[in-house]
């Protein structure tokens, strides 16, 4: 069995966000693995360890740069890699056209990626991408059992939780709290460099959404501060609870 | 053009707050709006849309629409959006909400903005405004297709009772059939609370690591309660235990709205402000005056949780 990983690079989640020429400025960022992607690769890894699956291919649509990321995923001890070359603006539609046809290509039995991706994210491309290639799909999963062509994972839900089975080949995406991710270690860097990535063009496809304008939120205005001996501080916020932001006491 | 439907949000007929947010918005729209809602027994629910300003409910009954799931409602929907032709169609930003506008923006070969915090349609044009990169950036975007898919943030848009629709009952055929499902749903575990849950809540009172364990947690809880308060965790708290996962605020968590938030114990880190800084009110109560939280809070507190909150209890039981 083959499982795909869509790996999306993203900025450091620590990044300060800066705009340039009217767009998110990369200037200077520290760019990583999506840390939804980085628990999905995991996950791989854990399925190969225990022998249920025997491949892990990942794949990242992006510019050269997303190599990086691509090659983090290897450390980590995915198999190989394709790189599928795309303007890093392209929309979710397109990007979910591009990575499908690649994924189309593998065949894969299982193809996992992050519920979201942390920069401009939308929760848009897995669930796209199954309903692309025709496949059924689960999001938001925090546990994963393969057995018999099927996979039955928990799952986020509104006002719940739920266990949902689908049958292979299907789309799965990861929460954060399904695994602890690895850290690659230095054999694993070493070995990731020799590892086959194969360079792909992204079929054209035309976007569905237009960005009209970046920008950045409105700065707060400084607020108050005290500090103040507990009950001068426990009045004086029990005042702005019930005068300020005017809540009520309901117990 | 059948103007803006919005999905109506419900479980066993428990319909969310975010759907009246979204049918009160969309009467700014100036067009036609239905709620469209998919169940079993939730044709008695329509007068509740009306009441939000609903000129037409879609109800879909049947045993296949009975909870959610992805391949059932995604074949209905696409079926009447052939046939009515909305120019747009509202989901709610919940798991469910954006697991559906995805798989059907993708059916019919539409555009989606998810998680619109912001939204102006007019004339058949749709501009939504999202928060991206943890909220460090906003972006602005037109889904350039026919029909027009958005999902919406739960709390941004307040809810405006009185603008009375008709609230006409339309029953469109219903089109999913059993080949359409393929996630069979073995078991779904409610979250079990008193509390208000969270992406509804009016005030939210999180923990965080400063409170050191359960009983730090209680005294949260012992002050939620008293304000009827949602109860919410950064990842810390969450990690450790002390609450169960579906509280966590944050970007991997839920992004809270409310009218109040307080933080006790929580640093502030970027991923918790993600999910909590567009609240209306915010108040902290940390130790550390130099404290992240401290630059998104109307009214900081530097002091010890374990001292301030039982008094401030005592303050507000008054
Ligand atoms: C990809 C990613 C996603 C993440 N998603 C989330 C998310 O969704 N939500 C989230 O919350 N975090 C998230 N995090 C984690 C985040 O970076 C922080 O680690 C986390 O929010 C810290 O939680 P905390 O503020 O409770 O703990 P800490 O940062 O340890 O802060 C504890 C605070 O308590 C204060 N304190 C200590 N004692 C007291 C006392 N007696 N009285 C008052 N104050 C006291 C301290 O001064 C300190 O400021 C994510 C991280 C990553 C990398
Ligand atoms: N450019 C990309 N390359 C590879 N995977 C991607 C890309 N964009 C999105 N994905 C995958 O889709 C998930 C959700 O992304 P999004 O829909 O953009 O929030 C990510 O966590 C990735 O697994």
């Amino acid at each position: 069995m083959k499982v795909l990983v869509c790996v999306k690079q993203t900025f450091d989640t620590e990044a300060k966000i800066d705009l340039k020429d009217g767009k998110i400025s990369d200037a200077g960022i520290n760019l990583i693995i999506n840390p939804y992607d980085e628990v999905a690769v995991e996950g791989a890894i854990q399925l190969k360890e225990k022998k249920v699956i025997s491949e892990v291919v990942v794949v990242a649509a992006g510019s050269d740069k997303a190599m990086d990321t691509i090659r983090t995923a290897l450390a980590m001890g995915s198999d190989r890699g394709i790189l599928v070359k795309q303007d890093t603006d392209a929309d979710e539609y397109s990007r979910a056209v591009a990575l499908a046809a690649a994924i189309k290509e593998e065949n894969p039995d299982l193809i996992l990626a992050g519920h979201v991706a942390s920069d401009d994210g939308s929760s848009q491309v897995p669930t796209r991408i199954a309903e692309i290639l025709g496949l059924p799909h689960i999001n938001v999963i925090t546990s994963l059992e393969i057995a018999d062509g099927k996979a039955t994972c928990s799952s986020e839900a509104d006002g719940g939780t739920q266990v949902t089975e689908v049958t292979l080949p299907a789309v799965i995406s990861s929460q954060v709290s399904w695994n602890e991710p690895r850290y690659p270690s230095m054999k694993g860097i070493m070995q990731a460099k020799k590892k086959p990535v194969a360079t792909v063009d992204a079929v054209a496809a035309e976007d569905k959404v237009k960005i009209i304008e970046f920008g950045l939120p409105p700065a707060k205005e400084a607020g108050i501060k005290i500090e103040e001996d507990p009950d001068v501080a426990a009045a004086q916020l029990a005042d702005f609870i019930l005068n300020t932001a005017k809540a009520e006491v309901k117990a | 053009m059948a103007g803006t439907w919005v999905f109506v949000e419900q479980r066993d007929g428990n319909i969310r707050k975010v759907t009246f947010e979204m049918l009160s918005e969309a009467k700014n729209y100036g067009d036609e709006v239905s709620a469209v809602v998919f169940g079993k027994g939730v044709e008695a629910l329509a007068p509740e849309f009306a009441k939000f300003g609903a000129d037409k409910v879609y109800v879909v009954e049947g045993d296949i629409f009975s909870n959610y799931n992805t391949g059932a409602y995604v074949a209905q929907m696409a079926a009447m959006i052939s046939e009515y032709k909305p120019n747009a169609v509202l989901f709610a930003h919940t798991f469910g909400g954006r697991d559906f506008a995805s798989r059907l923006a993708q059916k019919i070969d539409a555009g989606l903005v998810t998680d619109a915090i912001d939204a102006e349609i007019s004339a058949g044009k749709g501009v939504f405004t999202r928060a991206i990169y943890a909220g460090k950036a906003i972006s602005k975007v037109e889904v350039t297709t026919d029909p027009i898919l958005a999902t919406i943030r739960p709390g941004v848009f307040e809810v405006v009772e009185g603008g009375a629709g008709a609230g006409e009952v339309v029953k469109p055929a219903a089109a999913a059939t059993d080949a359409d499902v393929y996630q069979v749903i073995k078991e779904f575990v409610p979250t079990v609370s008193a509390r208000p849950e969270l992406t509804e809540a009016e005030v939210v009172v999180s923990g965080g690591r400063g409170c050191k364990g359960p009983d730090g947690i209680k005294i949260v809880e012992e002050l939620a309660d008293l304000l009827g308060a949602g109860v919410g965790g950064s990842r810390a708290s969450i990690d450790s235990g002390w609450l169960g996962h579906e509280l966590q605020v944050g970007q991997t968590g839920k992004v809270v709205n409310p009218n109040l938030y307080i933080a006790c114990g929580i640093s502030g880190a970027i991923q918790h402000l993600a999910g909590m800084s567009s609240s209306k009110f915010i108040t902290a109560i940390n130790t550390d005056p130099e404290a992240p939280i401290f630059g998104v809070t109307d009214f900081g507190v530097v002091g010890d949780l374990f001292k301030v909150v039982p008094l401030l209890v005592d303050e507000l039981k008054k």
